[in-house]
């Protein structure tokens, strides 16, 4: 399978997770197919001119994850777990809450005050929606 | 037990203005090791004692199952070495080299060698003196490279090549990789190719190994805590910082052996933990070069 992942240089994240971020990219709008074969470790790793132990970092993460199956001495494919997308956007709402709380933080914020901030948010994102729909 | 294409133990070499000074180093088969030091640090010296062409006073050296110095021929057919003062003949062509080179080792591969030639740009009937500076390593990198050794020794391979020519040979070195059988060392000060390729790195500074790890669990272990301290509080004591800096209220520490526990553990002690902060290659190396500088001065 071609791979067209593309790391960048000047992304502070460690180079695993770009790798897994944009895997899991791929399998989430299907490019890469559950059950289908993806890219061995050492061909990925040349192809991304990217160390063997990172990308075998990352596909071990992703295993872990549910996102690829490993198969000893068969290569991996994606999983055929249907779960993988709710799995992904909770990850995702995970990363940025730890985000909003990173910002709270800085700005001072005790938990209370990040709470009905948040809570705030929602409402105004839920009284446009109902105005939106009403129109 | 590990296949081991590099295994130096408890290796030292005294001068009368520099000493390595018990050098450890494993490289398992299949990988590619950066080898990172400061001008001066003992780089070249290592490499050479690997290659045989300076032999240690003490400790054990084996390159692809052989001891070294006593067996280097044989193990010389196998290794592939690229080193910046390595001299190719002034008047002759690349492609009089390749035949040269051809002669000599059986294993040469023709093929291989002349898709080099195109993916480097270089022109076979062009003589040595009209090369670039990377013109110059690309042909050497070629010579090394067709022999399809089972170790590859480069020495700074990709100092003062353009960003385009670097990016052909970290390419190229990337492609011996794939075949799991070979091997590559390679020195640099540019920590960046390192950190991009490695899966294993080692620091040596002052004749000395300062660290040495896989790449991941290496980048893993370092972290900066930027920390905001009550008026008054005095900082925490935590095992692992190597370095603080920072001002009284806002301290910066720096760790080499980072664990959750460290931030529940500033937590306790009342400080606010801004950010912890993952390090690039680079700033690890001259956070541990300077940690290393002071406990010896110490």
């Amino acid at each position: 399978m071609h791979s067209d992942l593309v790391i960048s240089q000047s992304d502070r994240r460690p180079m695993y997770l770009q790798i897994m971020e944009q895997i899991k990219q791929r399998v989430a709008v299907g490019e890469w197919a559950r059950g289908e074969e993806i890219p061995s470790i050492r061909q990925l790793a040349v192809a991304l001119r990217v160390s063997v132990i990172t990308v075998k970092r990352a596909y071990l993460e992703l295993e872990r994850e549910g996102v690829i199956v490993t198969q000893h001495g068969k290569g991996s494919i994606v999983a055929s777990d249907p779960d993988l997308s709710p799995r992904l956007y909770d990850q995702e709402l995970a990363e940025h809450l730890e985000q909003v709380v990173r910002l709270g933080i800085l700005l001072g914020l005790t938990p209370e005050e990040l709470t009905s901030r948040l809570r705030a948010a929602m409402d105004r994102l839920i009284a446009s929606r109902l105005t939106k729909e009403r129109l | 037990m590990k296949d081991l294409s590099v295994h130096f133990a408890g290796v030292s070499k005294k001068y009368p203005h520099f000493a390595l000074e018990n050098i450890n180093l494993e490289l398992p088969t299949g990988s590619i090791m950066g080898f990172i030091g400061a001008n001066g640090a003992g780089k070249s010296t290592t490499i050479r004692i690997l290659m045989g062409l300076v032999h240690q006073d003490q400790g054990a050296v084996h390159v692809l199952g052989h001891a070294m110095p006593a067996e280097q021929v044989a193990a010389k057919l196998d290794i592939g070495f690229v080193s910046e003062d390595m001299r190719l003949y002034k008047s002759a062509t690349i492609a009089w080299h390749m035949e040269f080179i051809r002669s000599i080792y059986p294993r040469w591969d023709q093929s291989y060698a002349e898709s080099l030639l195109q993916r480097f740009d270089l022109k076979p009937q062009q003589k040595v003196k009209g090369l670039s500076h990377g013109q110059r390593v690309k042909a050497a990198l070629l010579l090394a490279l067709a022999r399809r050794p089972r170790l590859l020794v480069l020495d700074e391979p990709t100092t003062g090549l353009d960003p385009v020519a670097r990016h052909e040979v970290l390419g190229e070195l990337m492609a011996v990789l794939a075949d799991e059988e070979r091997t590559i060392l390679f020195s640099s000060h540019n920590t960046q190719d390192v950190e991009q390729i490695s899966d294993q790195i080692t620091f040596i500074d002052r004749g000395r190994i300062i660290d040495s790890d896989d790449k991941e669990i290496f980048l893993d272990r370092w972290r900066r805590l930027r920390l905001v301290l009550p008026p008054e509080a005095t900082l925490p004591w935590l095992s692992g910082i190597v370095q603080i800096s920072g001002s009284d209220r806002l301290p910066v520490l720096t760790t080499n052996s980072f664990e959750s526990a460290m931030v529940s553990a500033c937590h306790d002690m009342g400080a606010t933990v801004q950010a912890v902060d993952s390090m690039t290659l680079e700033e690890i190396f001259v956070a541990s070069v300077q940690g290393g500088r002071e406990r010896q001065t110490v």
